[in-house]
């Protein structure tokens, strides 16, 4: 028996409608018949584009949304009819790891408070002497200093946030870790940090995963098992090396397609499936086969009256598509969409020259050296630059049609290399209101895209 | 001559009462006529500042933009506001991450392009909704027509890019500069937004500055790419040479430590180590520094110039760079 056993789960959220809120107009299927077996100690990794409901299958397992039918079985206990004081005694052993680490951190709690929280809850420990001992071991763990205890989530950076949420998760001694979107809010070079943490940990401690990621090429990186959602249900499933050599459903042959790999070697020899339109609503969701309206291989009747079953085509490999034999026997004919180069046409493809290394490692101390003085003669320039820019800065707030920067960069330096913009773009909002009939509304709407997206990474 | 040619940018946060910091701290870099390039470098490395600096969309206050910028021959940086928007109308135009920002919320998607076409393009009335028809079809959005009625928050993420696509091309723009266009949509979408722009370089010429995180978009698609790091180029390379002979200890570490979907499972990851918090001031040494495996006391003697160890035309900004990839596993002593 595995450890943790979904069948049949499904989670329809009502679409409630009407003044008072009290009429179901609809429902959104947000989960819609997943069965799936994640082993001890392996990672099952689910993987499908956003509003697939990833998160809401993750969620259920928890419990933090009401399951609407099927079972979630942890270790022969069906959590989905358990009692709720039951229930939460149950979560100790399903710990979650959330995609935004700093918007599931107390930011007023220390980091020995965030992590004690649960354990007190759970009864871990005697006394805070004891949890703060287990802490201090975890935080080692994780690769954090113990002087962490006393320090507040906004003194951590994004990565070491992210180690924070995983260390709450470990003092718990969960039997499953939920690991929702881990690295996807993180900057590229510290995903791996936190990608290889996880593998560590499970080496380490025995640990037992269910990954949830958008990210084909993470999934596929840490899964022994890989699961692809389309519209809540599960199209394919199949141990990682197996999807990636043989991906047999047409979504999942497109997901992977989609996907760039950072080689020009590699992407000049691949090619894209490219899909019609966009993903439909969980509220309205096609019929039959889910996929039909976007499906390059769609045969006519069948596929849009008949629903595909999740079935075994051998391996360990399921795939919920009529026609997967034929699709992989390669009889059946595209009917929609288009396959074209991962490269495009004409891209600069000169192969690369390989260089004598030890004659262009002497010419390059040489050049470094040169360019050294170059650059510090650079620099002096621009010392002078930025002194004379600052004048119209300041001549700019007196006047509103700025006197041309460049005068006074003329006046201070013959060329003018270095000049300070002193254009006024409407970009406060009393001069959006200005701009609204104005020649540049349109500069104004792109300009406060860029605002938005600032703030959009400030957050 | 090159059709926009950056040289030495720099774009200084602050002034009163702030404290001053340079987001973009002397970047150059070219495009040709039809060329796509690559501006590649990880959250807050500088990449949106250049391009709205580009475009002349950073506010006015508190900002100071430095160095040079020529658009065809044209000194942006000393143009006249006016002249600059007539530029930023017809030659120059910019897709941002996302469009539903920069879509006007309250007017349908149709009267967005109209407008533009009548402003710059002197259409009227049908003839310029016939043409917006035309533009929203050859982005691919389906049902033109009726989708023009639309109001922006009734298409969906990947429609809404290529409206915006079809707003920044429909005055057939020399130069687009693209800011991270696909990073908020889905893979099959990304895929299907990438083909778009590829056929827009392909059969109108139109120049790309891509701007973007992943090296993945890159490899495919740029001829030239320019890595970024703490607001400096820190190597610049064809993307074929780029990619076989990363050499900066920075590209090279970034792609060593990216999943890739076709390297086998268990394969391990070799991370880099720190943050980009973790960095020193560039007129005090190399900004990587403090995460670099290749570190030397050499590396704190000022900002490292800008060489070319390996070949001609790659550019590297590193004192100790990675020059055979069997030395780049073992950490100097
Ligand atoms: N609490 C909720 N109420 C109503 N709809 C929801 C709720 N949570 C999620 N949904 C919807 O369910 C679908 C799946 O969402 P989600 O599980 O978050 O997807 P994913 O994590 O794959 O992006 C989406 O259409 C989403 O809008
Ligand atoms: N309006 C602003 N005021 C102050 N700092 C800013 C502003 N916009 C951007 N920055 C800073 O400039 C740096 C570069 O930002 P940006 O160009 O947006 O990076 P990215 O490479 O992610 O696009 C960041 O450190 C950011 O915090
Ligand atoms: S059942 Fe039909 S529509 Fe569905 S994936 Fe298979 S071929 Fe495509
Ligand atoms: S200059 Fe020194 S610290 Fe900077 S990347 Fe090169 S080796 Fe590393
Ligand atoms: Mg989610
Ligand atoms: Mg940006």
């Amino acid at each position: 028996m595995s450890l943790l056993e979904l069948d049949g789960v499904k989670v329809h959220f009502p679409i409630k409608k009407g003044v008072l809120f009290d009429r179901t107009v609809g429902h959104v299927y947000a989960v819609d018949g997943i069965s799936l077996k994640v082993e001890a100690g392996q990672t099952y990794g689910l993987v499908g584009e956003s509003g697939c409901g990833k998160t809401t299958l993750g969620r259920s397992v928890l419990r933090l949304v009401d399951i609407t039918e099927g079972s979630v079985v942890l270790d022969g206990t069906d959590l989905a009819k358990l009692p709720g004081e039951e229930m939460r005694r149950f979560r100790r052993r399903l710990q979650m790891v959330f995609q935004d680490p700093l918007g599931s951190l107390n930011p007023r709690q220390n980091i020995e408070s965030i992590l004690s929280e649960g354990m007190v809850a759970h009864g871990i420990g005697k006394d805070q002497e004891e949890r703060r001992e287990k802490i201090k071991s975890i935080l080692d763990k994780v690769g954090l200093p113990s002087n962490a205890l006393a320090r507040y989530p906004h003194e951590f950076s994004g990565g070491q946030r992210q180690r924070i949420g995983i260390a709450r998760a470990l003092v718990l001694e969960p039997d499953v870790i939920i690991c929702d979107e881990p690295v996807s809010a993180l900057d590229v070079s510290v995903q791996a940090q936190v990608i290889n943490l996880l593998e560590e940990l499970q080496e380490e401690l025995g640990l037992t995963y269910l990954v949830i990621a958008h990210d084909l090429a993470v999934v596929r990186h840490i899964s022994d098992v890989i699961g692809v959602m389309y519209l809540g249900s599960l199209v394919e499933e199949a141990p990682s090396d197996a999807l990636y050599a043989e991906p047999k459903h047409p979504y999942t042959k497109a997901l992977m397609s989609a996907v760039p790999v950072p080689d020009p070697e590699v992407e000049d020899q691949r090619e894209r499936i490219l899909l019609v339109g966009d993903l439909p609503s969980p509220a309205n969701p096609p019929s039959g086969c889910r996929f039909h309206t976007r499906c390059p291989w769609a045969q006519a009747e069948r596929c849009s009256t008949e629903r595909p079953e999740l079935r075994d085509v051998g391996g360990g490999h399921r795939v919920a598509c009529h026609f997967a034999e034929e699709i992989a026997a390669g009889t059946l004919k595209l009917t929609a969409g288009e396959v074209v180069s991962a490269t495009r046409e004409g891209v600069e493809d000169a192969p690369p020259t390989l260089p004598e290394q030890a004659e262009r490692a002497e010419a390059a101390v040489a050049e470094a050296e040169e360019a050294e003085e170059a650059e510090k003669a650079v620099k002096a320039e621009k010392a002078d630059t930025v002194e004379a820019a600052d004048a119209p800065e300041k001549a700019d707030t007196a006047e509103e049609k700025a006197a041309e920067p460049l005068e006074a960069g003329k006046a201070a330096e013959p060329e003018p290399r270095k000049a300070v913009t002193t254009e006024k773009d409407a970009t406060t909002e009393k001069d959006a209101k200005d701009a609204k009939d104005a020649k540049d509304a349109e500069a104004e709407k792109a300009a406060e895209a860029g605002k938005a997206e600032k703030a959009d990474e400030a957050v | 001559m090159s059709l926009l040619s950056v040289d030495e940018l720099t774009v200084t946060f602050g002034g009163v009462g702030r404290k001053e910091s340079r987001a973009v701290d002397g970047v150059s870099f070219e495009v040709d006529q039809g060329q796509v390039v690559g501006l590649v470098g990880e959250s807050g490395c500088g990449k949106s500042v250049t391009s709205l600096a580009l475009m002349g969309l950073l506010p006015h206050k508190g900002v100071k933009v430095g160095g040079r910028a020529e658009f065809d021959g044209t000194d942006l940086f000393t143009m006249s506001p006016s002249a600059r928007r007539d530029l930023r109308g017809s030659q120059m135009a910019m897709i941002f991450q996302d469009p539903l920002s920069s879509l006007n919320p309250v007017v349908p998607v149709g009267v967005q392009v109209t407008e533009i076409l009548e402003r710059h393009r002197g259409m009227k009335g049908e003839a310029a909704r016939k043409e917006a028809a035309h533009l929203l079809d050859r982005v691919g959005i389906p049902d033109p027509t009726r989708r023009l009625k639309e109001f922006p928050h009734q298409l969906s993420g990947g429609m809404r890019q290529r409206a915006l696509i079809a707003m920044a091309v429909a005055c057939a723009p020399s130069l687009l500069i693209a800011d991270e266009p696909t990073t908020a949509l889905d893979v099959t979408i990304q895929a299907q937004i990438l083909e778009l722009l590829k056929e827009l370089v392909d059969q109108e010429g139109t120049a790309l500055l891509m701007i973007t995180h992943d090296l993945g978009v890159v490899a495919g698609l740029c001829d030239q790419v320019n890595v970024l790091y703490a607001g400096k180029v820190v190597e610049s390379a064809g993307r074929r040479e780029l990619f076989a002979h990363p050499t900066h200890p920075y590209a090279h570490g970034l792609l060593g430590s990216i999943p890739r979907l076709d390297s086998p499972r268990g394969e391990a990851l070799k991370p880099i180590r720190g943050s980009i918090n973790d960095r020193i001031a560039w007129a005090d040494g190399c900004a990587f520094a403090p995460r670099c495996d290749r570190y030397e006391m050499g590396c704190l003697t000022g900002t490292p110039p800008l060489t070319e160890p390996r070949a001609a035309g790659h550019e590297v900004r590193c004192v100790h760079p990675v020059l055979d990839d069997a030395k780049a596993e073992e950490v100097p002593a």
